[in-house]
């Protein structure tokens, strides 16, 4: 793998990180050995070996339809930055 | 009848698929257990799943599984019993999670069919891509405040059922028929209750125009969040339209996400955000993959309703009805429901006309209600007291004519119609003696009548049938009268 400085810019974007144009190319080589480490294990031979989700056979857990939550606008809102009559507030979204 | 532009350089055929996103109709969440009630005070229907908060993990609903299951049986479509949650990353401040959680590779539903009743008679068979699972958003609010806008997560966590079609439509009508099928087909199923005013049900839809005959599809642009039948066969309409210029000027159409603003009666592209499409889904590894057995889903299919297509075949083939009737009685269940308590639930032999009832329930019924903004749930006239009004016509007590007038009353009062028929005195006349004195006295006071009609006018007969129904207050038997009138003006 070899990440160049436009993909480092675009992934930054995507995450929302902010990274100095100075920093794009150590970055680049950081994140070209994580993908190569990742990179060994498709040395291994998975041909006709189902994908496994976990280690353990768990089926997904189910919910029935209950209305057992909510109704705490006050907990939800403690960590909003800015709140205004129940809402969460943010700069101003125009599309 | 094909829908055509016509553009500078001839016609121009439109293509249209939609992604409908329903509301799943369930009292909590697809994640959590907080209510999904419509309305409520800002983020009091939140929990802190919804609300994203660190440490927190989805639990899938097993009702809006059964619910997803079940449209996708009513859209004769492919059940899958695997199928996997991924998340869609995107950014946006009523997102909590900077995901949202759906299906990708593998949907909960495969491919169906929906057929289009068109209004000249014929179907349309509309191919259904998918059916998915996926969380909504919480709503942002842009006009409360000069600089900020307000975020309530009260809808975040909701589950919808994304409905995508494939790009078998070719005019807005039958995008409009579409999506009334789907709003029916889900009603009838009882899985989204179409509501439409609220954002139960809302569509995306993906137009692009090319020359007819074409076989390779254009560049087609996608107009967001439409929330009428009205509003999504008007943005087809203009965007259809603007995509024809652009080629037609030697543009490019490019791939675009728009929005249709309804007062100004245009699309226009949505500020390009750069990236915006890429959304890199990957399995939730917060959740597991959604298994379930074919007995599971035989289960479901086994509680489904009567769907409007079966309804409609059944009235065709047993009342006889036309198909415009019958589409128009199954619309809704209750609708149907309707009809068939008009009709009498007795033996077959027992039930009333068919073709009357439906007249009554279609011609009179609807247009009192429309006079009245009412739902037929809400009906001053219930589907018994139609029925009973039938049997008045049937058995002659009172004649069609009247029975306008006592279905009026019915609709002012919710009285039954026997008791209106006694009040009122408008009983029909059978008794011959009576009818005879009115023909009588009628033809002794127009002699100038009688002469015109002696000398060849046949025309005039209408007239002295009027005047006797006017003597005896329209009761009089019209069958009779006119009996009558001819033997007594003849000899």
């Amino acid at each position: 793998m070899s990440l160049d400085r436009e993909t480092v810019r675009r992934i930054a974007y995507l995450a929302r990180i902010r990274v100095d144009e100075d920093r794009l190319d150590k970055i680049a080589g950081e994140l070209d050995g994580i993908l190569d480490w990742v990179e060994q294990l498709s040395e291994v031979d998975t041909d006709g070996v189902e994908p496994m989700t976990s280690v353990t056979e768990l089926t997904s857990p189910h919910r029935v339809d209950v209305v057992t939550d909510g109704q705490c606008p006050d907990k939800v809102l403690a960590n909003g930055f800015d709140t205004f009559d129940g809402f969460f507030t943010v700069p101003k979204v125009v599309e | 009848m094909s829908y055509r532009i016509v553009g500078e350089t001839g016609e121009w055929e439109v293509v249209v698929g939609l992604e409908v996103h329903a509301q799943v109709t369930s009292e909590s969440k697809l994640f959590s257990g907080a209510s999904t009630e419509f309305g409520g005070e800002p983020n009091s229907h939140v929990s802190l799943v919804d609300a994203a908060m660190p440490g927190m993990l989805p639990v899938i609903n097993e009702h809006c599984i059964e619910q997803a299951v079940r449209t996708g049986l009513g859209l004769k479509a492919k059940v899958n019993l695997y199928s996997v949650f991924a998340r869609k990353n995107y950014f946006y401040a009523d997102l909590p999670q900077g995901y949202q959680i759906s299906q990708f590779e593998f949907p909960i539903i495969g491919a169906g069919t929906v057929i289009l009743d068109m209004p000249d008679g014929t179907t349309r068979n509309i191919g259904i891509e998918r059916l998915h699972l996926e969380q909504d958003a919480g709503k942002s609010m842009h006009d409360q405040d000069p600089r900020r806008t307000f975020v309530d997560l009260n809808r975040s966590g909701v589950a919808l059922m994304e409905i995508v079609s494939d790009p078998d439509m070719r005019s807005p009508e039958e995008a409009g028929i579409y999506v009334r099928k789907i709003r029916s087909i889900v009603r009838y199923l009882g899985t989204c209750d179409g509501n439409m005013e609220q954002g139960s049900m809302r569509a995306d839809v993906n137009v692009s125009v090319r020359k007819p005959g074409d076989t390779e599809l254009r560049t087609r642009c996608e107009i967001k969040n439409v929330n009428s039948v009205r509003f999504i066969m008007h943005a087809i309409e203009v965007e259809a339209q603007r995509q024809v210029e652009v080629w037609e000027s030697g543009g490019q159409v490019e791939q675009q996400t728009r929005l249709f603003d309804p007062v100004k009666g245009e699309t226009r592209a949505m500020r390009s955000k750069e990236f915006a499409h890429d959304y890199r889904y990957f399995p939730d590894p917060d959740l597991l993959p959604v298994k379930f057995n074919q007995e599971y889903v035989d289960g479901i299919a086994a509680t489904l309703p009567e769907l409007p297509d079966e309804k409609k075949q059944r009235y065709m083939a047993d009342y006889n009805l036309s198909a415009y009737d019958a589409e128009v009685l199954v619309v809704d269940r209750e609708t149907g429901g309707y009809f068939e308590t008009v009709l009498g639930r007795g033996d077959k032999g027992k039930t009333r006309d068919a073709k009357l009832a439906a007249n009554w329930v279609i011609s009179n019924l609807f247009g009192a209600l429309k006079a009245e903004s009412k739902t037929i749930t809400q009906s001053p006239v219930s589907a018994d007291q139609l029925g009973q009004l039938l049997d008045l016509i049937s058995d002659n007590t009172i004649s069609g004519k009247i029975a306008k007038t006592v279905f009026e009353e019915m609709i002012a009062t919710g009285k039954e119609p026997a008791d209106i028929v006694a009040e009122k005195g408008l009983k029909q006349i059978t008794d011959t003696g009576a009818i005879e004195a009115a023909v009588d006295d009628v033809i002794a006071n127009s002699p100038e009548q009688v002469a015109q009609y002696q000398g060849g006018n046949e025309k005039i007969a209408g007239w002295f049938v009027g005047q006797v129904m006017k003597a005896t207050q329209g009761k009089a038997n019209p069958g009779m009268v006119n009996k009558l009138l001819k033997e007594k003006l003849s000899g």
